[in-house]
């Protein structure tokens, strides 16, 4: 089959590839500026393929949702956290639990696990997206991954967005997007949650004078 | 109509009391609201009664038997520990622990945190479901950390990022089984009613139904606090205020558990094998013996009941697991009975470790000589949570052992063993805190032991007699449990 896709699922599973390359870059990154940039740049091929998907498909709700990406992720969620990270005053680069190296170990087996979960649900999807909900699990346990390994709060925030990007990228290509009211209900949560950080944040900050959350582990079974 | 004030209530509720939250009648404010959706709930109960399940607003609500008593069950809690916390919050407030603002935080909070739940419990669709929980779960996140202290930070933070994973699991989950639903059903939001997804479960895919069902298991499993999710919740208990951790032990974790059973529904249609009811016994026992063995360790008197939470938590995915109509019947019983009584333990426990200064159990001794009803309540709690007959706690899980031994006998010992632990594990503690010597103080305002005893009564009640309409719910419930 290969060589014979149509155009648009080519230009998808491009920006598939995209997207799986931006999860890797994360995990890599140690610079907090650049890791929110690159979070911007995920929404940005989200926002991309969920309208390709769109126009290939003639499902209109799906530009609600593309714009719904757009506006979310890559404008409000990378804005509110560049001004925390000013307002916070946090210069320092990001420390990671496990070394670059290995990480990216433990991602390539992820990958190639998500792979292996996602192929017969694949099979079975008559989507034109369907090889994409490999990369999609794949972004999501990537996204985990970077959760665990880092040790800083934001850090830890933009992982969980992240995984968020994941999810949303499986309900693009799987099934063509969740009913709308699902999708909206979603992003007004994610963006709730993020209001609710912020607010966290400053009180981590005023309590322990750092966002280390390696002061978070003072309560533990004795 | 009596099903938009019940969302509506709670909902305005947290919008006046975001205004008004830091008033000084703003505790009763919030009793009222509680109130005033007891009242919208009682109303829809009876139309239940009467008219039976009910389909409301494009099948976007459905209320049949196995939601409608969580319902009945969520307004009458809450509206239990509003009165708890009217007090006890003012307390608080009098030591200097918590400001004005934070008052009104806390008030605004409780109000729409029992919306999230209502509103988790009520909706037909699978996505809403989980928009709800996880609301519920931002809801709370600032309510456990309103004492600002580095524990409970610390406390909020482990329970925000946690359920934060676990509930995208869940999410990948309902995006699995809208996958499988829309072969069927066609695309759009009829694909995640679940009415809709009930009447074709036969016909989802099996393949992506077990793995959907993995998914939404540990995800909602999360927040039921089974393990080895149950990490935060331990902590999210002890550290946030005591109402707020009544709130999440008698309520939340039922809810959470609904959306497991709702999910084990469609699953056990779709597969036609145990595959889920095995997982639901596994994890439900592994939680028991796990929580059962921690119990004895704990030096926290919230912590100890946490645990407690997890093992009974255990107990009923347990039951549910096993399935057939004994056993459903007697998840749904235990999963009323153990709200109502860990609640009522935790306004007890709220009001001795405001007496005594501290939380921890070395700290507070000899509450009977202290405050008889506060000593008592205690007791009365422990023993009944402990499943001494004739509570109601004894009957539900009198009726799960006696199918375990019928249904899964290599389990039954395992169950009776951690049943054993818990019960040296609790009483060994809770018994010099009631009758050792008393090192405490009084408190400035008198302690608000009503809803303890209002709580126990109806666990004595459930144990002896169960009001038919009560019974004929839980039976029919539990044959669409299976």
């Amino acid at each position: 089959m290969n060589g014979h896709l149509p155009l648009y699922a080519q230009v998808i599973n491009l920006l598939a590839a995209m997207l799986l390359l931006l999860s890797f870059a994360m995990l890599a990154q140690r610079r907090i500026l650049s890791l929110i940039n690159l979070f911007m740049a995920q929404g940005m091929v989200l926002f991309a393929s969920t309208v390709v998907v769109a126009a290939a498909t003639g499902q209109h709700h799906l530009y609600w949702s593309a714009l719904l990406t757009l506006v979310l992720k890559v404008m409000l969620l990378p804005w509110i956290l560049h001004r925390l990270i000013r307002r916070l005053n946090v210069k320092w680069d990001v420390e990671t639990l496990i070394n670059i190296p290995t990480t990216m170990m433990i991602g390539l087996v992820l990958v190639i696990f998500s792979f292996n979960l996602a192929l017969p649900i694949s099979a079975l999807a008559g989507t034109i997206t369907r090889s994409t909900l490999g990369v999609a699990l794949a972004a999501v346990m990537l996204a985990f991954l970077m959760m665990i390994t880092r040790s800083k709060a934001v850090p830890q925030v933009i992982g969980f967005l992240a995984m968020e990007n994941g999810l949303f990228f499986a309900a693009t290509s799987a099934t063509y997007g969740m009913p709308m009211v699902v999708e909206l209900g979603i992003a007004l949560d994610v963006l709730v949650g993020m209001v609710i950080l912020g607010v966290f944040f400053f009180q981590i900050r005023e309590q322990f004078d750092s966002l280390d959350i390696r002061h978070l582990e003072q309560l533990k079974e004795d | 109509m009596e099903f938009l004030l019940v969302l509506g209530f709670p909902l305005a509720g947290g919008l006046v009391l975001a205004a008004t939250g830091h008033w000084k009648r703003a505790a009763e404010i919030n009793s009222a609201f509680s109130l005033l959706t007891l009242l919208a709930a009682a109303l829809l109960t009876l139309r239940v009664i009467e008219h039976g399940p009910q389909l409301l607003f494009d099948e976007e609500i459905f209320i049949d038997p196995l939601n409608v008593f969580l319902v009945a069950l969520t307004a009458f809690v809450g509206f239990t520990t509003s009165l708890f916390s009217r007090p006890y919050m003012r307390i608080e407030h009098d030591h200097g622990r918590l400001s004005s603002r934070r008052l009104r935080l806390y008030h605004s909070m409780f109000q729409m945190f029992s919306f999230t739940m209502l509103l988790a419990l009520t909706t037909n669709n699978m996505g809403i479901l989980w928009v709800s929980m996880e609301a519920a779960t931002l809801t709370t996140v600032l309510l456990v950390s309103l004492y600002r202290t580095p524990a409970s930070l610390e406390a909020a933070w482990k329970y925000f990022i946690l359920c934060g994973v676990g509930i995208a699991q869940a999410l990948f989950g309902t995006i699995l089984l809208y996958f499988a639903a829309e072969k069927v059903l066609g695309g759009g939001s009829g694909a995640l009613l679940w009415t809709h997804l009930d009447a074709v479960k036969g016909q989802l895919e099996p393949t992506v139904l077990s793995l959907a069902f993995v998914f939404l298991l540990v995800g909602y499993g999360t927040k039921v606090g089974l393990v080895p999710l149950h990490n935060w919740l331990p902590d999210a208990h002890a550290e946030g205020p005591t109402p707020v951790s009544a709130v999440l032990s008698g309520l939340l974790l039922n809810v959470a558990l609904y959306a497991v059973v709702r999910c084990k529904v469609l699953a056990d249609g779709a597969l036609h094998s145990n595959l889920p009811g095995m997982l639901m016994m596994g994890f439900g026992l592994l939680s028991v013996v796990v929580a059962a063995f921690f119990l004895s360790r704990q030096k926290d008197v919230k912590r100890l009941f946490g645990y407690s939470s997890i093992e009974h938590m255990g107990i009923i995915t347990f039951a549910f697991g096993m399935g057939g109509p004994v056993a459903s019947f007697a998840g749904l019983l235990h999963m009323t009975v153990h709200s109502l009584t860990k609640s009522a333990i935790f306004f007890a426990v709220g009001h001795a470790a405001q007496k005594c200064g501290s939380q921890a159990i070395d700290d507070i001794r000899g509450l009977i000589k202290l405050s008889p009803t506060v000593g008592w309540g205690l007791m009365l709690g422990a023993l009944a949570i402990l499943g001494m007959p004739p509570s109601g706690v004894f009957a539900s899980e009198f009726l799960i052992l006696t199918t375990a031994m019928k249904e899964q006998p290599w389990a039954t010992p395992i169950l009776l063993i951690a049943l054993g632990v818990a019960f040296a594990a609790i009483f060994g503690k809770v018994q010099p805190m009631v009758f050792g010597e008393p090192t405490a103080k009084r408190l400035p305002h008198k302690p608000a032991m009503l809803p303890v005893f209002i709580h126990l009564g109806l666990v004595l009640m459930l144990g002896l007699w169960i009001p038919p309409y009560l019974a004929e719910w839980y039976r029919q419930a539990a044959k669409l449990i299976g």
